[in-house]
């Protein structure tokens, strides 16, 4: 059974997976409707893109759990069923991964709650640690083998996540945020404060994922790497931005151009390398050469 | 100690001057004192919003435009904001005073995303227009009701997820077929957007943030209103 720790010796970089939402969207899920849903209507197709990525080579996929918090899944009357779907979420990954060619990790997706904490918001930090806590249980039982906090731009839910997760499960937990506003996240954190408090959190992985374009992502990666955190960097930007082609949403970076981004995201000093919002199986592919030739070059 | 600032020993500008300072910093127990300092001076509550709160706001819209401020302290602004406008908006609605234009907006069906929508709404508010705010998860129906309800100048949509943002475009085009797109400017906004997306969906604007949002719903009531 690979683990995360045996996974970082072996070899680096290694490949994340890419876009779930936009799979999903592809195979017919309507705008609006939860994602997260279809752990439970139609795992075959979650399980299908999971698949995909396999092929592609990622060697860590994501849970389809996103938005698996009770409070964004209150907003479809699931939150009665925050157990089962994170649960059933870990458990369609967990199969794809033992059926791999190759060693693969299952890592829990927990996107961010949508509320603001106390003082500026109305959550508090407790009903923000028990959301994740109750997310976070029903991954663990469905099976992963670590937990990925992404998206974030509030460090205070990054640690109430943690904290979450630390009172269901002691497995591994990566945690990584979205630097989407000049530099900053959303909520003013630039990535040197960012290296310096999820650096003291119990944690095995930090970095940057989302924000807007890849150019951008590799700047905050930069100046992580610059502030020295003592954990591996994760990278997973975004495939160019979103385009209207016939009334779906495409994004417009292509495979060559997420090549190009893996090449600099390792250069940069990322350690794991994957894709955000846009980028499918073909561009994971192409970042899978890609990476497979630095490692020769080198 | 620090000097205590008396409100009493100050003239109108010089409270003015500090009421955006205080805006600035988020003091919203201060801006209430001010405002109501102020009123007890028989300024009018128009010159009071105009001169102090918006004012102050469009310093605070420039510093997050230009990434000096974050959403945490815009937020706080517009708390203090809110705090004086409760006191002004009553005097206000009995006054003959001009109106910016009304909004109506709200989150798209799927998206519980509100905070940027809702530092939106502030602002705009902060900029003198009347905002209903429809909150988030809003199918069509909720957001042809809040137009047929408040006439709106108006309509703000947001999204902040790849699978949420399309369904602008579903709102938009049942605009068309009820025959009331022409009525109302559509802005649009959220992370995953850009203006060819905007373009696209045939919305009037993308607004990048809140402070564009309130620059380009500004321009469009300047060409509703001939001016």
């Amino acid at each position: 059974m690979p683990t995360l720790k045996s996974l970082l010796q072996t070899q680096k970089p290694i490949l994340l997976d890419g876009a779930m939402g936009t799979m999903l969207m592809d195979q017919g899920l309507e705008s609006g409707d939860p994602p997260e849903e279809w752990n439970l209507i139609h795992p075959e197709r979650i399980r299908e893109v999971h698949q995909q990525y396999i092929q592609a080579g990622s060697q860590i996929i994501l849970t389809n759990s996103f938005g698996g918090t009770p409070q964004r899944l209150a907003m479809h009357h699931l939150d009665d069923q925050v157990f089962e779907i994170n649960q059933a979420a870990a458990e369609i990954a967990r199969a794809a991964a033992d059926d791999a060619p190759h060693p693969v990790l299952v890592a829990g997706s927990m996107g961010p709650t949508g509320q603001l904490l106390e003082p500026v918001g109305e959550m508090s930090f407790k009903e923000a640690q028990s959301a994740f806590a109750e997310q976070a249980s029903g991954l663990a039982a469905g099976g992963v083998d670590l937990f990925w906090i992404e998206t974030m731009s509030d460090l205070q839910e990054v640690r109430a996540a943690v904290s979450g997760i630390r009172s269901a499960s002691n497995l591994p937990i990566s945690a990584t945020m979205s630097f989407d506003s000049h530099g900053h996240t959303m909520m003013g954190i630039s990535p040197t404060a960012a290296v310096e408090t999820l650096g003291q959190l119990d944690i095995s992985l930090m970095g940057a994922n989302c924000g807007t374009g890849s150019d951008e992502l590799i700047e905050a990666i930069a100046a992580m790497k610059k502030s020295g955190p003592d954990l591996p960097l994760v990278a997973k930007a975004n495939a160019g931005i979103p385009q209207v082609e016939g009334g779906d949403v495409v994004y417009n970076g292509t495979p060559e151009l997420m090549a190009d981004y893996a090449r600099e995201a390792c250069r940069q000093g990322a350690s794991l390398i994957g894709g955000c919002c846009g980028s499918s199986p073909e561009h994971i592919k192409a970042m899978a050469d890609a990476l497979a030739d630095l490692k020769k070059e080198t | 100690m620090i000097e205590e600032i008396n409100l009493k020993e100050m003239n109108d500008e010089e409270i003015l001057e500090l009421m955006q300072e205080d805006l600035y910093d988020g003091y919203q127990e201060e801006i209430i004192e001010e405002v109501r300092e102020l009123l007890n001076r028989e300024m009018t509550a128009y010159d009071i919003l105009t001169n102090g709160l918006v004012a102050g706001m469009d310093i605070v819209g420039v510093d997050f435009r230009d990434g000096i401020l974050f959403v945490p302290e815009v937020l706080m602004s517009a708390k203090a904001m809110k705090g004086g406008m409760k006191i002004l908006r009553p005097l206000l609605a009995e006054s003959d005073a001009p109106k910016q234009g009304t909004v109506v907006i709200g989150t798209v069906k799927g998206d519980i995303h509100d905070i940027g929508k809702n530092l939106v709404a502030m602002m705009l508010e902060g900029a003198g227009f009347e905002v209903i705010n429809i909150g988030i998860n809003n199918d069509v129906d909720s957001y042809l009701e809040a137009i047929e309800e408040h006439q709106p100048d108006i309509l703000g949509m947001s999204a902040l997820l790849t699978t949420t943002m399309p369904y602008m475009r579903t709102v938009i085009n049942t605009l068309k077929d009820q025959g009331l797109r022409n009525d109302l400017n559509v802005l649009v906004g959220g992370a995953p957007l850009n203006d060819a997306f905007a373009e696209d969906i045939e919305a009037d604007a993308y607004c990048r943030d809140a402070a564009v949002a309130v620059d380009t719903a500004k321009k469009f009531m300047k060409i509703k209103q001939g001016s």
